[in-house]
């Protein structure tokens, strides 16, 4: 809401200063979001009458004038505007006068002419961009007349953000109602008095949908000419609110609706036939709006209409062609209350707003149509002349203003702070509320403009906004306190935040979208959640895998010039789900939303270093990572596929039999359509397996001395060792404490098709120091199993 | 026997001349080896009368001595020389870079939501959690905002494609994080529902929203805190001041400026916006909007089952991406989720 202070200040007389009227406001609740004075600051402009224009003796395109400054005292000025007229009254700056830009007016030669002073453009004096030649004043301003008090050039514009409660304030009434609220000071509104009818020709109205349009009053004024100026005051006005003028008529109710907050609507009475009604559109009505363009109408739209046709979306905007032009000479002037409900969200459904559909959305006083259609009436018969006809006006029910109980010790106990039955009286009064006082209790009948109060917290807020935010104390919060959980089968994300860090991970946070062709890619997900209205296509869809956004970041860090890339990313995965709804807890019917880790390695195992041998990150560097990260749990690893990922390269990540994710080297197919100068290693696991964490059991520790042997079998080639090494771990004596593999080798000795496995063999006794014969048996019972079961010998 | 001192300085001299340890044992043998000069020397000795024998070798061992001194001497010097050269050549070019991994870091946001996480922890909050594609019932009818609010155009909600291809029905993308107050006011009723007087809920809910906004102070994906709590006298007193020493300790400022103005939320009444102003910086003396709060409309209470006549409480949501640039001094929103390294190692 943009309006002219010196507006406002025309219906409140406060003895505020500018900046303390913004402030206040603002402390409010009706946040002045931007001031601006409508001149920069100047000096000593006067009003000039152009006595006589003659030609410059020594310059073609300066005249010299004669100009009268007031009482009498004519100077000469050089001027070299193309519009200077001898009998033109225009801005003349006078010697000594400092224009903006500092500009300093001194009496001057100009080419060999003496000049005092200067007549000015608009753009000269900040007023305005128009520098095409001296701005033309009113021909009955008076010579001598200072400049800024004629055109009220000490004026700002205010904008205020007005939240959506706040209907009653789209008017320059209704925020001066506020701010005699907050000041104290009064507020005075002129009489609107009904004007005289002086024709007889009306126009029935009908309300055909009542609880839409329970109020509607119109009349017709005939004789009018549309074409009669708009007078100065009313376009600097609206102009100063941020509406241009347009023509009398358009600018009259424009000016009515920020004078009073009621939206008008005027029609061209030759352009109507029979009765003007409210109803709701009909299936398949369409309607060609003011602003060109064609709606077919939903059944929830509410019409004006009349015998023959609908002529305008209530309250939304008119349709062309029922509209008033130039050339009408019958109006007809619609000042109607529609409801809140009738209109809310229909001109967003079309994709446009009016400045109508905004104040009835929010809601209009219903009691204010027939005043404010007198006062339209009132300003078209001074401008444009014309016979007003009698008002037609509809009513059906009116919304109600139940009464609202307050009692004082709810605001005590909502706002913390101890009010007085007589403080809250005092408040409510400053507010002009409706209200009777029941002992401690207030029973307050809200006005029919203000839609926001229905319940008791609406007032408590009224009486905190009076009262002022800012004198409410801050007090330390108090609470019967108890310890928060500190589960230790749970480990924090933090901290697992915090260890991919110490290992060289930078983590980054990527869109929850992506482009559609990456889940296809990086999921095989060719059915993903999609978007309704994305902001691009390429941010089109919920991702179900963080990879396409790692492998997102990985490009545009090698377009930077990365050339090695470590990342991390937490965050949500959203998949479609079969499962049934709750309402409550987390979940939502028909998608999984699981939240994910996702690790990238990408360029060197290590950070490029003069004194170590570089090497690519390949899949067993980002296991080292993930099996650090899991400690103390361990995972196992089984071959597996995924969409994404080299198929000889990927491995399934179980914990404890439960599959919680993929590890692997990007499939080379992506690599190159990615076109990325090595394959990175990623891998994503679900988090909730990650911040599982289990409480430490205490076990002996062994005072004997371990006996430590090396095995080194020959098995097939294809053998993965987990294999080998679940059979060993199976098959073991008690005395193995541990099994590891420490070499693998193949090549001279080794026959072709078979590799060496070497272990390391960690025996133990925790009772007694174990001998050598047992320690012997022990090892010939595993290589005795390897070779049953695996066909492995023991490497010569 | 003046004439044995030239054997002091000839040994003294000739152990001089060594230049390492086995050049120095083999001039020792010249003089204390088993025909060196002393030991002739000492045979000489049975030659002398007798009462001359005794003077003559205290003699020929006080020159010994001198001698083995001087080799000693000469040997700890040549051990000496020999550490200093293996010293020397092991020297290493200290300002040559380390060796081994590097560290990441956190991203700039998580460092605030810890932060933010670990001092409403301190007076007792817990942390909430909530879905990302949520109900329109949780995201808007539930915070008391039905269908066609005017309320609902502050929010540019993503929604989602039906099956179809159409709109789905009922759902979308939050567009904040207040819709896990709702949620998590359900559960807490129904997890107390057998008591008379359910304990306070004292929540902070961190998450990801999203919004059709997209330019240079807008990101479609950002994120949010919500903080909630509800007991049977908390008032919008406590709500400032909790807000207020949040931020001072989040900004680790005493003197910054808070200030509590009025606003509509449709899901608190009274509502507030939350600004705040350093005491010095770039933004010195500027009112910054930091945070929306209000107290929790009564509505919102029925709808999770919590009767408003018993219970009050207040709710806030905080930008923490705003928090982070302000705290940083990151000057453009979009950085934080453009995935630029040089950008994010400068939070490690």
């Amino acid at each position: 809401m943009k309006f002219s202070e010196s507006w406002l200040r025309s219906f409140v007389a406060t003895e505020c200063s500018g900046d303390e009227l913004s402030h206040l406001l603002t402390m409010a609740g009706l946040e002045v979001e931007e001031d601006e004075a409508v001149a920069p600051p100047f000096t000593q402009v006067v009003v000039g009458h152009v006595l006589e224009v003659s030609k410059h003796p020594n310059a073609d395109r300066l005249n010299v004038c004669r100009v009268d400054i007031g009482n009498g005292t004519v100077q000469q000025i050089v001027c070299g505007a193309p519009n200077v007229a001898v009998g033109m009254k225009v801005p003349c700056a006078l010697p000594g006068a400092v224009l903006p830009g500092n500009f300093v007016i001194k009496v001057a030669k100009v080419r060999g002419i003496e000049s005092s002073g200067m007549l000015c453009s608009a753009k000269e004096l900040g007023i305005d961009e128009d520098a095409s030649g001296l701005l033309p004043l009113a021909a009955d301003a008076v010579a001598g007349d200072d400049l800024r008090r004629l055109l009220d050039l000490d004026d700002r514009m205010l904008t205020l953000k007005l939240t959506p409660n706040r209907a009653d304030c789209l008017s320059l009434t209704g925020i001066a109602r506020e701010v005699a609220a907050l000041t104290g000071a009064r507020a005075v509104f002129p009489e609107i008095a009904p004007v005289a009818v002086t024709s007889e020709v009306t126009r029935p109205v009908a309300l055909e949908a009542p609880a839409a349009c329970p109020r509607y009053c119109g009349r017709v004024i005939s004789g009018v000419d549309a074409r009669a100026a708009s007078p100065e005051w009313m376009v600097r006005r609206l102009q100063r609110s941020g509406i241009r003028s347009i023509s009398a008529l358009v600018d009259i109710t424009n000016y009515v609706m920020l004078e009073l907050g009621q939206p008008l609507h005027a029609f061209d009475n030759a352009r109507l036939a029979g009765t003007v009604r409210a109803r709701m559109a009909r299936p398949g009505e369409k309607l060609l709006l003011l602003n060109e363009q064609t709606l077919e109408l939903a059944a929830d739209v509410l019409v004006i209409a009349d015998d023959e046709k609908p002529l305008a979306m209530a309250g939304i905007m008119g349709g062309e062609e029922s509209g008033i032009t130039l050339e009408t000479r019958e109006l007809f002037l619609e000042s109607a209350f529609f409801a809140p409900a009738a209109i809310a969200g229909r001109a967003r459904r079309y994709g446009f707003a009016s400045d109508a559909s905004h104040r009835f959305e929010r809601g209009v006083d219903f009691e204010l149509a027939r005043r404010a259609l007198e006062r339209a009436s009132e300003l078209v018969i001074a401008i444009c002349g014309g016979q007003a006809g009698p008002v037609s006006e509809a009513v059906a029910e009116l919304p109600q203003r139940t009464p609202v109980r307050l009692r004082s010790a709810r605001v005590a106990r909502v706002l913390g702070v101890d009010f007085t039955p007589d403080a809250i009286a005092g408040l409510l009064t400053r507010l002009a509320l409706d209200c009777q006082r029941e002992g401690d209790d207030f029973v307050v009948t809200p006005p029919s403009y203000r839609f926001d109060i229905e319940i008791e917290e609406d007032l408590i807020e009224e009486i905190a906004r009076l009262h002022g935010y800012d004198n409410i104390p801050s007090l330390p919060p108090r609470a019967r306190l108890s310890m928060l959980p500190q589960s230790e089968d749970a480990r924090a994300l933090s901290r697992l935040r915090q260890t991919l860090a110490d290992r060289g991970f930078q983590e980054v946070i990527n869109f929850a979208f992506v482009e559609e062709a990456r889940e296809a890619d990086f999921a095989a997900n060719a059915n993903p959640v999609r978007l309704a209205n994305p902001i691009a296509s390429q941010l089109a869809v919920m991702r179900s895998t963080l990879l396409g956004g790692l492998v997102g970041t990985l490009q545009a860090n090698l377009r930077r010039r990365q050339n090695r890339v470590r990342i991390f990313e937490t965050g949500r995965c959203f998949l479609r789900s079969e499962q049934t709804s709750t309402r409550t807890g987390t979940q939502v019917e028909g998608f999984e939303q699981p939240w994910r880790l996702g690790l990238l390695a990408f360029g060197g195992a290590t950070p490029e270093q003069w004194g170590s041998p570089a090497r690519a990150v390949d899949f067993f560097d980002l296991k080292g990572d993930l099996e650090a990260l899991l400690l103390p749990a361990v995972a196992r690893f089984e071959k597996a596929t995924h969409p994404a990922l080299h198929p000889g390269r990927c491995a399934r990540v179980l914990l404890d039999g439960e599959a919680i994710g993929f590890i692997g080297e990007l499939h080379p197919q992506w690599v190159q359509q990615y076109e990325l100068p090595q394959a990175p290693v990623v891998c994503e696991l679900e988090l909730a397996a990650l911040t599982r964490a289990r409480l430490p059991q205490f076990a002996e520790v062994s005072k004997q001395p371990p006996a430590i042997r090396d095995l080194a079998l020959v098995v097939d080639h294809e053998l993965p060792l987990q294999a080998l090494l679940d059979g060993l771990h199976a098959h073991r004596p008690a005395l193995v404490q541990d099994i590891r593999l420490f070499d693998i080798y193949t090549g001279k000795g080794v026959a072709a098709g078979k590799k060496s496995l070497a272990f390391r063999i960690v025996m133990q006794d925790t009772q007694k120091t174990l001998q050598d014969a047992e320690v012997d048996a022990a090892m010939q019972q595993l290589i005795d199993y390897a070779h049953q079961a695996f066909s492995a010998q023991l490497r010569a | 026997m003046h004439t044995l001192d030239p054997i002091i300085q000839e040994a003294e001299a000739a152990f001089a001349a060594t230049a390492d340890a086995d050049a120095l044992e083999q001039v020792k043998a010249r003089f204390l080896g088993k025909s060196g000069r002393i030991t002739e020397l000492m045979k000489g000795l049975s030659a002398l009368p007798h009462e001359e024998r005794k003077a003559a070798g205290a003699k020929i061992n006080a020159v010994k001595a001198a001698v083995e001194a001087a080799l000693n001497a000469r040997r700890e010097a040549i051990r000496r020389q020999a550490l200093e050269a293996r010293l020397a050549e092991e020297a290493l070019d200290v300002t040559l870079p380390g060796r081994g991994e590097t560290r990441g870091g956190l991203h700039p946001v998580t460092r605030t939501l810890e932060r933010i996480e670990a001092l409403f922890a301190s007076i007792g909050f817990e942390v909430a959690d909530g879905p990302e594609i949520e109900t329109d019932f949780f995201n808007f009818t539930a915070l008391n905002t039905p269908a066609d609010h005017p309320a609902r155009s502050m929010h540019d909600t993503f929604y989602l494609q039906d099956e179809a291809g159409g709109v789905a029905e009922g759902i979308l993308l939050r567009t904040h994080t207040s819709p896990i107050q709702a949620r998590y006011m359900q559960a807490h009723v129904a997890k107390y529902a057998h008591l008379e007087t359910m304990p306070e809920i004292r929540i902070i809910a961190p998450g990801r929203v999203y919004r059709v906004d997209s330019d240079a102070t807008h990101s479609p994906m950002f994120h949010q805190v919500e903080g909630l709590w509800i007991g049977e006298n908390v008032s919008f007193a406590d709500l400032k001041g909790v807000v207020a020493d949040f931020l001072r300790r989040f900004f680790e400022s005493d003197d910054l400026q808070v200030r509590f103005r009025p606003s509509f939320f449709p899901f608190t009444e009274p509502s507030a916006e939350i600004d705040v102003a350093f005491m010095g910086g770039a933004l010195k003396g500027r009112w910054l909007e930091i945070a929306g709060c209000g107290m929790v409309h009564p509505n919102v209470l029925r709808h999770a089952g919590i009767d408003p006549e018993k219970y009050t409480g207040f709710a806030f949501g905080f930008g923490p991406d705003r928090l982070t640039m302000l705290r940083y001094g990151v000057n453009d929103l979009r950085l934080f989720f453009d995935g630029d390294l040089r950008f994010l190692r400068q939070f490690v």
